[in-house]
């Protein structure tokens, strides 16, 4: 455990603390308003650590994409739809409980593998760790040794981005449809 | 590392200072150039000339009674004023106002913080600033307040994406995200409304449809939705809301002077450093002022229409911006 100090192991410690009750709360919490607005304290505290991690890029996309863009339409949708209140309903997915348990358990397994497998080999990359993280350097690694993924994934963007557009927008005959209909 | 904590906080408090008299000030100048348009004579009953008028309001509305209506949801509304103030605030914590001076024996910079990814960061801090006003309309337990809320987290949404492309600009031709780093760039070659004419002015509407303001103010378009999302506010609180959209106002008119009209730059700034700050404000004041005329001159847009332009208009013309701009740096360069 090299370059760990009294300060930054409690900051992270404090950090770390928000972040887990911020997302209890999420889970716990029965209005989905109030449940959104963890989830937008979790990725803020998440973000956080990407700064101390020194990766403010990254920090930033997080704080722009997440809580500033997805957040804000589920924010959106939720009280356009009035769906604040979460009912029993009959339409419950009866797997879904033990499916979760499932899941947790194997998530828990690979932490623990990771945790006890790690080898301690000190600080990565301590030379250039001030630029690791910085817009140039996360640009270069994009566009030049990731750049087939980085294409694949705006092309994923663009096929979405056509569908909405395809189920959304008036055509033709769907105008002419409701014209006929209103007559 | 003690003295650079002190040096943060003194000019974090001067920063907060300057701008909350800002707000009060730029109230008072809002309802004096209104009524020099309108041939009226304005506040002038408070102090010589009305300049008093601020404090006065200030004083009543802290006197006022503070309404929380009985379905309201308690936390979020009196969450949502601070929510919608504090943005306001930090977001200038990454402007320039001057380049370095020297000042007690060390080199002091003239801005609270100088961050490789300042434009992000105000990025970033501009997509939260929504919640205050969709969480004021949601909590208040109002039709009007609920739509309001709505409307503004569509709008703003929809013309946050302009804004980003917008500033891609003056980043291509700079090569860097630090807004000082911006300015400098500038002294060397000339202010960026110059090589970024459109860039600039997609800048200052998708600005003003972040602001709220008219011609873009459809949260709060009194003949529609009463108030919009404050509607249910009084006191102290709904004055919050009225100083986060003000200083907002100021954040706005800096970051334009700062990336398009050369921020602090001006003549002989060398020589003087402390006359940037003196430029700036004039410049951050031209903007303010132009915001204000266009509120008196522009009616209020459809809501479809305001939706079709950000959508059909602005977005397109901001990509052909930023690939006109790489395009030039290419072939130029």
């Amino acid at each position: 455990m090299t370059g760990l100090n009294i300060s930054e192991v409690a900051v992270f410690a404090i950090l770390a603390i928000i972040a887990i009750s911020a997302a209890l709360g999420m889970l716990l919490s029965n209005n989905s308003v109030y449940s959104a607005l963890f989830l937008v304290v979790n990725f803020g505290v998440v973000a956080t650590f990407y700064v101390i991690l020194g990766a403010p890029f990254i920090a930033m996309a997080q704080v722009t994409v997440y809580a500033g863009a997805i957040m804000v339409l589920f924010l959106f949708v939720i009280m356009l739809l009035g769906a604040e209140r979460i009912q029993k309903s009959r339409h419950d997915l009866p797997w879904q409980r033990p499916m979760s348990i499932v899941l947790i358990a194997l998530l828990l397994t690979v932490t623990f593998y990771v945790v006890v497998n790690q080898n301690d080999s000190g600080p990565l990359l301590s030379q250039n760790l001030t630029s690791y993280g910085s817009p140039s350097a996360v640009g270069q690694l994009l566009f030049q040794e990731y750049i087939l993924p980085f294409e694949v994934t705006s092309i994923l963007l663009l096929a979405a981005m056509i569908g909405v557009v395809v189920l959304t927008g008036v055509t033709k005959r769907r105008r002419r449809a409701r014209r006929s209909r209103r007559l | 590392m003690l003295s650079i904590i002190i040096e943060a906080l003194i000019k974090s408090v001067l920063v907060a200072f300057v701008l909350l008299t800002a707000f009060a000030y730029l109230t008072f100048a809002e309802r004096k150039i209104a009524a020099l348009m309108q041939v009226r004579r304005g506040p002038n009953r408070v102090g010589p000339w009305g300049l008093l008028q601020p404090a006065a309001d200030g004083i009543k509305l802290i006197f006022k009674e503070e309404f929380t209506p009985a379905g309201a949801d308690k936390t979020l509304f009196f969450l949502a004023p601070i929510l919608t103030m504090i943005p306001a605030l930090v977001i200038v914590a990454v402007i320039p106002v001057g380049p370095d001076v020297e000042m007690f024996g060390r080199t002091i910079r003239l801005g609270i913080s100088d961050l490789n990814v300042g434009l992000l960061y105000i990025l970033a801090i501009a997509s939260i600033a929504v919640y205050g006003i969709v969480l004021a309309g949601w909590s208040s337990a109002n039709k009007y307040a609920l739509l309001g809320g709505l409307r503004a987290s569509a709008q703003m949404i929809s013309y946050e994406i302009a804004l980003g492309l917008s500033i891609m600009g003056p980043v291509m031709l700079a090569g860097t995200l630090s807004l000082q780093g911006i300015v400098l760039a500038q002294q060397s070659s000339t202010w960026y409304v110059v090589w970024q004419p459109l860039g600039a002015m997609i800048f200052l509407v998708a600005g003003l449809a972040e602001l709220n303001r008219a011609p873009f103010d459809m949260p709060e378009a009194e003949q529609e939705l009463t108030a919009g999302y404050f509607t249910e506010y009084s006191g102290m609180k709904f004055s919050l809301f009225f100083m986060g959209e003000y200083i907002k106002m100021v954040a706005v008119s800096a970051i334009a002077t700062t990336l398009f009209f050369g921020g602090y730059l001006g003549p002989f700034i060398n020589e003087f450093p402390w006359l940037g700050i003196f430029y700036f404000a004039g410049k951050t004041m031209a903007f303010l002022f132009l915001m204000i005329w266009i509120r008196l001159t522009l009616p209020r847009l459809r809501y479809d229409q305001l939706m079709a332009f950000g959508w059909k208009i602005l977005l397109p013309l901001a990509l052909f911006n930023v690939v006109i701009t790489a395009t030039g740096i290419v072939l130029f360069n």
